[in-house]
């Protein structure tokens, strides 16, 4: 199996590319859970005036019918008003799309914001909704029946890994 | 053994009928979800899409403005569509069966039933009955239970109190008559608080209560020394029958909660009470609208409960 990319590198990368379209309306969120670790480092490396916003979309899922709400959801907490800001929306690694869509329903639910990009640590095939990521950190090929996933040690360092899907 | 009929066969929350009996991780689960909840209600748009698409019947054989009202509330935020019944003055006057009304609702495509009936257990009755996607919600049944208010009372508690582990908590009045009370006293014991006590005259007092796991007291001085948490309860005229107490008046005078009386409990205590309150009877103003009042963030704190019961009963969580 290849070997997959340092976290910490990807995270420099994608802070150096941010940088150039950070100005004084962009604020930064972080989707729970993975999605919130990538958006503390980036956050921290640009700056940004605004504190870092949560979102947990369990309330916003469409599987909600079949999979019932998360084991152990966890409150948003967008500590800005979303009206009128360029949002960088951070999560770990981009699949079907379904995730981004719910935290973009959710989003709205806060305010209008003027623009959203979408930031991942990586991103796979797999995509069932016309969804894109406007930085990611890396394309990675996920082989047959595994599942690419960041986790994170006691120590707080992050690493991306293949596991078996479910 | 028999099946829990609240639980599914995963062990999932499928009614809320009462907290007897619903083991610690469900009603931990259920206030860690209001919790996440209550940041819904913060918002400028208090809704999620999460019961898109459901019908919840507010099915009420018994008057009550706060428990429905919070209830529609809820399932409006999780953007339900809500079918307010009051039954009181429909359907049973002209004689049809509890479980009539309940057959044709169910016929109008229900989700959720939330279901207030002046008789205990009539709640389990209709749960019995309904078909396998449908849900009951027990909103008080006679003298049993009051669960979504017992989690809201514990969701209170461990708001302003962080910890169940070291409390004392006095619940004053009519016990005999609270179904306020019993859930509460369920929730408490489940949780684990290492002292609970009633406070009321004998004749307001369960036989038995002691069996629940409580300390009961007679005397408010007894009683409320080093609460922390003290839960007043409604003097529940319209369901005395017979000579349990000489007078309102008297009443006050011995159990009715003071500013001189609430000295007793710790400085830091925090003073609840389901609603409605009788003022000048079971408390005083200067108590109610006082600073140890924590009355009002109930209500506010039973919309996030009564999202986070909907929302897993119906995702079976």
């Amino acid at each position: 199996m290849a070997s997959l990319p340092d976290v910490e590198q990807l995270c420099e990368r994608l802070a150096r590319e941010l940088a150039a379209r950070v100005g004084p309306t962009t604020a930064m969120i972080g989707i729970h859970t993975g999605g919130a670790w990538v958006a503390g480092r980036l956050h921290a490396a640009l700056g940004l005036k605004e504190p870092l916003g949560l979102l947990d979309i369990a309330f916003y899922r469409d599987d909600y019918a079949k999979q019932g709400l998360a084991k152990d959801p966890k409150r948003s907490k967008i500590p800005f008003a979303v009206e009128g800001k360029d949002l960088l929306l951070v999560d770990d690694v981009l699949h079907t799309g379904r995730t981004v869509r719910a935290a973009i329903n959710e989003l709205f639910d806060y305010g209008r914001p003027a623009s959203i990009a979408l930031v991942v640590l990586a991103e796979r095939d797999g995509r069932q909704l016309p969804i894109c990521a406007q930085h990611a950190g890396a394309k990675i090929k996920v082989p047959a029946g595994m599942r690419l996933r960041l986790k994170r040690d006691d120590q707080g360092g992050l690493r991306l890994e293949f596991v078996h899907a479910a | 053994m028999q099946r829990n009929p609240q639980l599914n066969e995963h062990g999932e929350l499928q009614h809320l009928l009462s907290i007897e009996g619903l083991p610690r991780e469900i009603l931990l689960k259920i206030l860690d979800t209001a919790e996440s909840f209550a940041g819904v209600t913060e918002r400028d748009i208090k809704k999620v899409p999460l019961l898109r698409g459901k019908s919840v019947f507010n099915l009420f054989f018994e008057g009550s403005t706060r428990t429905r009202t919070t209830f529609e509330i809820a399932a409006k935020r999780l953007s339900a569509d809500v079918i307010n019944l009051n039954v009181a003055v429909s359907s049973t006057y002209k004689g049809e069966s509890l479980l009539d009304t309940v057959a044709n609702l169910s016929a109008m495509q229900a989700d959720i039933f939330v279901v207030r009936h002046g008789s205990s257990g009539a709640p389990f009755l209709v749960a019995r009955h309904v078909k396998p996607h449908e849900h009951v919600i027990n909103a008080g049944d006679g003298r049993h239970a009051h669960p979504t208010q017992g989690l809201l009372d514990l969701y209170t508690i461990r708001h302003y109190k962080k910890d169940f582990g070291a409390l004392t908590v006095a619940i004053v009045g009519d016990v005999l008559h609270s179904r306020v009370a019993r859930s509460l006293i369920h929730g408490l014991t489940t949780f684990g608080v290492p002292e609970v006590r009633v406070i009321g005259p004998q004749t307001l007092i369960p036989a038995g209560a002691a069996a629940l796991g409580v300390r009961v007291c007679h005397s408010m001085r007894e009683g409320l020394k080093g609460a922390d948490v003290v839960v007043m309860l409604r003097l529940q005229n319209e369901r005395m029958s017979g000579a349990l107490l000489p007078s309102a008046q008297e009443f006050n005078k011995h159990y009715g909660m003071t500013a001189e009386k609430l000295a007793l409990a710790k400085a830091d205590a925090i003073v609840m009470h389901p609603g409605p309150m009788n003022r000048g009877v079971e408390i005083d103003s200067a108590v109610a609208d006082g600073p140890h009042s924590v009355i009002l963030p109930q209500v506010t704190f039973g919309i996030a409960v009564r999202m986070a019961v909907m929302s897993m009963v119906v995702g079976g969580a």
